[in-house]
C-alpha cells in the first residue's frame, strides 16, 4: 500500500469522522437557529466526504451526489427549515434536550455499538467501506436518538434529515452502489423534507404549535 | 393439456355471466349447465393425463416475466378426475335443485369460478400459481358459505371458515418458502431438484400437514369444516366435502410425496396418528350429530382420516423401502378419495333434497320419507351401504385395501411404526363399524318409521334433474364396487409416480378379482359378493314365499312396537346414539345426561338434557381465542403513544437487534 493510499484512507476517515462529531454537536443544540446551523455543517461535511469518495474510486458521479448533498442539503432545506422557523415565530425557542451529559453518554455508547456490530461482520470488506460503514451506522443511531430526545418537530424533522445523510454515507461508501441509489437516497430526502413542510404547516394551523406534545394531548393521547 | 386450460379460462370466464344471467328465473340453467359441460372437460382432460405423458404449458398470465406454469401428470390427473367427476354431479344436480333460491346471484357468479379454482390448483406447477388458484379457491368457496349470510350461524361459519382458510394459506406460504431455500426457486422443478436437509424437511411436513391439513378437515383443524360445509348451498356443500377436500390431499401429495423427495419413516408415524385420530373423533361426533347435513360434514372428516392413515402407510413404507407396500397404500387412499367424492356427494344430494322437501335437516324432525320420496331414499341408502363400507359396493373396496396394506408388513424395524400401525388398524376398524351405525341412524331415522313432522308428512319426490345426479352417483358407486379394478389400474400411474410402485394390474383378470399383492394371500370379487347377495335374497324370499303358510288368520293387532298413536314415541336420532354416547362420549366428550324428574302430583314434564362438550374447541381454539384476546388488550395502549414514544421504541427495538447481533457472534 503506498503513502499516498494511505493518506487517502485517513482523509475519508477524517471526514466520516467528522460527520459523526458534527452529529453529537447536533445532540446538545437547544436553540432551533443553532441546531439548523448544525445541520448545515453536517450537510457540508456529508458532501466533502461524498467529494472525496468520487476522487478515490474515480467515479464522477459521486461528484453529482455531492453537489446534491451540498445544494440541496447543506444549503436549501437548512435555509427553508430557517424561514420556516422565523415565520412561526420559533426562533427564539429554547427547547428542554433531557440531561445533555446523560444524551451524550447515550451517543457514544451508540458509536461504541455500531462499531462493535459493523466490524466483525464486515472483516473481508473494503477496509475504506469498512470503516465508512460503521461509522455511518452511528451518525444513523445518533440521528435517531436526535429525533427521539426532541419534543419540537422541526428538530425532529432535523434529526430525520441527519439519519438520511448517514443513509447516504453509507452509500456513497460502498464500492459500486449504482449512482441511481444515490441520487434517489437525495432526491428522497428533498421529497420527505417538502412532505414534512406541508405537514407541519398544516399542523400549526390546525394546533396552533408544532410542539408535539401539544398536538398529541389533542389527539387525546397519554404523554 | 390446453383442454385443462381452455377450460378452466372458460369457467373463470363464464362466472361474470353468472352475475348477470341471476336477475332471471331461468338465468340458473346456463351457468350451471355451462359447468357441467365444462367439467366433462376437465374430467377428459384429467383422463388424458392420467393415461399420457407428462404435459407442461407455460401461460403468458400472472406475473409478469414469469408467467403462470401448469403441469399434468398422472397425479394432476387422477384429482382433475376427481374434480371433473364431482363438478359434473354437483351441476346437474344444481340444475334442479337451485330452481327457487332467493338470491341466485350469491350462489351464480362464483360456482363456475370456484370450479376453476380447483382445477387450477391440481394443475399449478409453480408456487406462485398454486397459492393463487389455493387461495382463490379459499375465497369463493367462502363467499358460496356466506351465500345465505342471514341465516342463523352461517355468518360465524364463515368467519371461521376464514380464519382458518388465511392460516390454511399461510402455513403453505411457509412450505414453499423453505421448500424453494434461499435461491428461491419457486417452480416446483427446483424445489423436486433440491434436497432439504432434515430440519428443514420435518418442518415442511408440519406446515404442510397445517396447510393441507385444515382445508381437508384433519384434527384438530377440522372445526371450521361441520360449520362451513353445512352453511353452503347444498351443490357447493357436496363439491365443498366431495371435492375440495380432495383438492387439499393432493396438495399434500404434492407437497410430501413429490416436491419434498424421499421422507424419514417417523413422517409416516405422525401421519398416521392424525389419519387414525381424525377418523374416530369425526365419526363419533357425526354418530351424535342431529343434523343431516352436519353429520356428513363430520363423516367426511372422518373419510379424510381413512385417507390419511392410507398416506400415511405409504409413506412410512416409502421411507423403509418397501415400494410395493408404498403403492398399495396410496392406491387404497386415492381409491378411497375417489369413493369419498362419489358417496359424499350422493348423500350431500340426498340430503339437500330433504331439505328442500321438508325445510329442516334435523332428523328429530323427519321420518318416514321413504314413502313419498322412493327415488331420493333409494339413492340416499346407496349412498349409506356406500360409505358405511358394505360389499358389494364401492366404499368396501377401499377401506380393505387399506387394511391389506396394514397387514401387510408388521414385523417393521422401527418401533414408532411398530407401534402405531395396530393402533390405526383398529382405530380404522372402530371407525369402520362407528359409520355403520352412523349410516344406518341417518337413513333408518330420517326415511323410516312415520313422520315426525308436520312438514315430513307432507313432502313430496323431488325433482328429475336431482334424481338423476342422485341415480347417476349411485350407480357409480355400485360400478366402481363391481368392477374396482378399471378405477385401480387408472391410479397405477400415480401410485407408479410418487411411490416407484403400484399394484399388479387388476383387470387382466377373467374373473375381475382384486389381487392387492398374491392371491394367496388375499382377494375380493365384488361381481361374485354381488352374485352372492342377490342370489341368497333371491332364494330366501323364494323359500319364504313357498314354504310359508297362505292360511289367512284373524288376531289381535299388532302394535308394531308403537302402542301409542304419536310419532314422538318412536325411535330418536339421539335415542339411537345413546349407547354409543355413553360408551365413547363419556371420556372423549365429557357428555352426561341429567333426568329432571318432577315430583308426584307436579305436572310439568319430565325433562332429560345433554351436554356434549368438544375437546378440540375446550382444549385448544377456546384457550387460543381468549389468549389473543388478553395479548390484544394488553397492546391496547400502544396505539396511544405519542409520535416520539413510538421513535423510542423503533429506536429500542433496533438496538435490542443491534445487540443481540453483537452477543450472537
Amino acid at each position: 500500500m503506498t503513502a499516498a493510499h494511505g493518506l487517502s484512507f485517513d482523509i475519508a476517515h477524517m471526514l466520516a469522522g467528522g460527520l459523526v462529531l458534527v452529529s453529537f454537536m447536533m445532540l446538545y443544540q437547544d436553540r432551533l437557529t443553532a441546531l439548523l446551523h448544525v445541520l448545515g455543517l453536517h450537510a457540508f461535511v456529508l458532501s466533502l466526504s461524498v467529494a472525496w469518495q468520487a476522487h478515490i474510486q474515480d467515479a464522477p458521479g459521486l461528484y453529482i451526489a455531492a453537489g446534491i448533498a451540498l445544494g440541496f442539503k447543506a444549503i436549501l432545506v437548512p435555509q427553508a427549515l430557517r424561514r420556516m422557523i422565523f415565520r412561526m415565530g420559533l426562533h427564539r425557542e429554547i427547547e428542554t434536550v433531557g440531561g445533555i451529559g446523560l444524551t451524550m453518554l447515550a451517543g457514544i455508547a451508540l458509536v461504541a455499538l455500531s462499531l462493535r456490530v459493523m466490524l466483525p461482520v464486515t472483516v473481508h470488506a473494503d477496509p475504506v467501506a469498512r470503516e465508512d460503514i460503521a461509522l455511518a451506522l452511528s451518525v444513523v443511531l445518533i440521528g435517531l436518538l436526535t429525533m427521539v430526545t426532541r419534543r419540537n418537530a422541526i428538530s425532529q424533522v432535523v434529526g430525520f434529515m441527519s439519519l438520511e445523510n448517514g443513509i447516504n454515507l453509507a452509500a456513497t461508501g460502498a464500492r459500486g452502489m449504482p449512482l441511481v441509489v444515490e441520487i434517489s437516497v437525495a432526491f428522497s430526502v428533498l421529497i420527505a423534507f417538502i412532505v414534512i413542510g406541508v405537514f407541519l404547516f398544516r399542523i400549526r394551523e390546525r394546533f396552533d404549535t408544532v410542539d408535539a406534545v401539544a398536538i398529541d394531548s389533542a389527539r387525546g393521547g397519554q404523554r | 393439456m390446453t383442454v385443462a386450460a381452455w377450460t378452466i379460462l372458460a369457467l373463470f370466464g363464464l362466472a361474470p355471466f353468472g352475475a348477470l344471467t341471476a336477475r332471471f328465473p331461468a338465468g340458473r340453467v346456463p351457468i350451471y349447465g355451462g359447468s357441467l359441460i365444462l367439467c366433462a372437460g376437465l374430467f377428459y382432460a384429467g383422463l388424458t393425463g392420467l393415461a399420457g405423458p407428462t404435459e407442461h404449458l407455460i401461460l403468458p398470465l400472472g406475473l409478469p416475466w414469469i408467467g403462470t406454469h401448469l403441469r399434468l401428470d398422472a397425479v394432476s390427473g387422477f384429482f382433475l378426475v376427481l374434480t371433473g367427476m364431482g363438478g359434473a354431479g354437483a351441476s346437474l344436480f344444481a340444475v334442479g335443485y337451485t330452481g327457487h333460491d332467493a338470491h341466485p346471484e350469491r350462489v351464480l357468479a362464483f360456482y363456475p369460478a370456484f370450479l376453476a379454482a380447483m382445477a387450477l390448483v391440481v394443475l399449478a406447477d409453480d408456487a406462485f400459481t398454486f397459492l393463487f388458484a389455493w387461495e382463490s379457491m379459499s375465497l369463493t368457496s367462502w363467499a358460496l358459505v356466506k351465500a345465505h349470510h342471514r341465516q342463523a350461524g352461517n355468518a360465524q361459519a364463515g368467519f371461521i371458515y376464514l380464519i382458518m382458510a388465511t392460516f390454511s394459506g399461510l402455513a403453505l406460504l411457509l412450505t414453499f418458502g423453505l421448500l424453494a431455500g434461499p435461491a428461491g426457486g419457486y417452480s416446483f422443478d427446483a424445489m423436486r431438484a433440491s434436497h432439504p436437509d432434515l430440519a428443514v424437511a420435518a418442518v415442511v411436513l408440519v406446515t404442510a400437514l397445517i396447510g393441507a391439513g385444515s382445508k381437508a378437515g384433519l384434527v384438530p383443524l377440522h372445526v371450521w369444516l361441520p360449520l362451513a360445509h353445512p352453511a353452503a348451498p347444498t351443490h357447493v356443500s357436496a363439491l365443498m366435502s366431495g371435492v375440495m377436500t380432495k383438492v387439499a390431499i393432493y396438495g399434500f401429495i404434492r407437497i410430501v410425496f413429490d416436491l419434498l423427495g424421499p421422507g424419514q419413516w417417523w413422517a409416516g408415524t405422525v401421519v398416521l396418528a392424525l389419519g387414525g385420530l381424525t377418523a374416530v373423533l369425526g365419526v363419533l361426533h357425526a354418530l351424535m350429530e342431529r343434523d343431516l347435513k352436519r353429520l356428513l360434514a363430520y363423516s367426511t372428516v372422518e373419510n379424510i382420516g381413512i385417507v390419511f392413515i392410507g398416506l400415511g402407510l405409504a409413506l412410512a413404507f416409502r421411507a423403509t423401502g418397501f415400494q410395493a407396500g408404498a403403492g398399495l397404500a396410496l392406491t387404497a387412499a386415492l381409491f378411497h378419495a375417489f369413493n369419498h367424492t362419489l358417496f359424499k356427494s350422493l348423500l350431500f344430494f340426498g340430503a339437500g333434497a330433504v331439505l328442500k322437501a321438508t325445510g329442516s335437516g334435523d332428523l328429530e324432525t323427519l321420518g318416514g320419507l321413504i314413502h313419498r320420496m322412493p327415488w331420493t331414499a333409494f339413492a340416499f341408502l346407496a349412498g349409506c351401504a356406500a360409505i358405511a363400507g358394505l360389499p358389494p359396493l364401492n366404499g368396501f373396496v377401499s377401506e380393505w385395501l387399506t387394511f391389506q396394506a396394514m397387514l401387510l408388513r408388521p414385523d417393521l424395524p422401527q418401533w414408532g411404526l411398530k407401534l402405531i400401525i395396530p393402533v390405526d388398524a383398529a382405530a380404522l376398524a372402530l371407525a369402520a363399524a362407528l359409520a355403520a351405525a352412523c349410516f344406518v341412524r341417518a337413513f333408518g331415522i330420517a326415511f323410516l318409521g312415520r313422520p315426525r313432522s308436520e312438514a315430513a308428512a307432507q313432502v313430496r319426490e323431488t325433482d328429475a334433474w336431482s334424481i338423476a345426479a342422485m341415480l347417476l352417483f349411485a350407480m357409480l358407486c355400485l360400478a366402481a364396487g363391481l368392477v374396482p379394478g378399471a378405477v385401480l389400474d387408472r391410479i397405477g400411474p400415480v401410485a407408479q409416480a410418487l411411490t416407484g410402485a403400484n399394484m399388479p394390474r387388476q383387470m387382466g383378470d377373467a374373473w375381475l378379482t382384486i389381487v392387492p399383492v398374491a392371491a394367496s394371500r388375499s382377494s375380493y370379487n365384488g361381481l361374485l359378493v354381488f352374485a352372492f347377495i342377490a342370489v341368497s335374497v333371491l332364494l330366501t324370499t323364494t323359500a319364504v314365499h313357498w314354504f310359508g303358510s297362505r292360511a289367512i288368520r284373524r288376531g289381535p293387532a299388532w302394535d308394531c312396537g308403537f302402542p301409542d298413536p304419536s310419532p314422538a314415541t318412536q325411535y330418536s336420532a339421539a335415542g339411537f346414539a345413546q349407547p354409543l354416547r355413553r360408551v365413547f362420549g363419556t371420556v372423549v366428550f365429557q357428555s352426561g345426561e341429567t333426568v329432571d324428574m318432577p315430583p308426584p302430583g307436579d305436572n310439568r314434564a319430565a325433562k332429560i338434557e345433554q351436554r356434549i362438550a368438544d375437546p378440540v374447541w375446550d382444549w385448544l381454539y377456546l384457550p387460543l381465542g381468549r389468549g389473543t384476546i388478553w395479548v390484544a388488550n394488553r397492546m391496547n395502549a400502544v396505539q396511544f403513544l405519542t409520535i416520539r414514544r413510538y421513535l423510542g421504541l423503533v429506536f429500542i427495538t433496533l438496538i435490542v437487534l443491534l445487540m443481540a447481533l453483537t452477543l450472537w457472534q
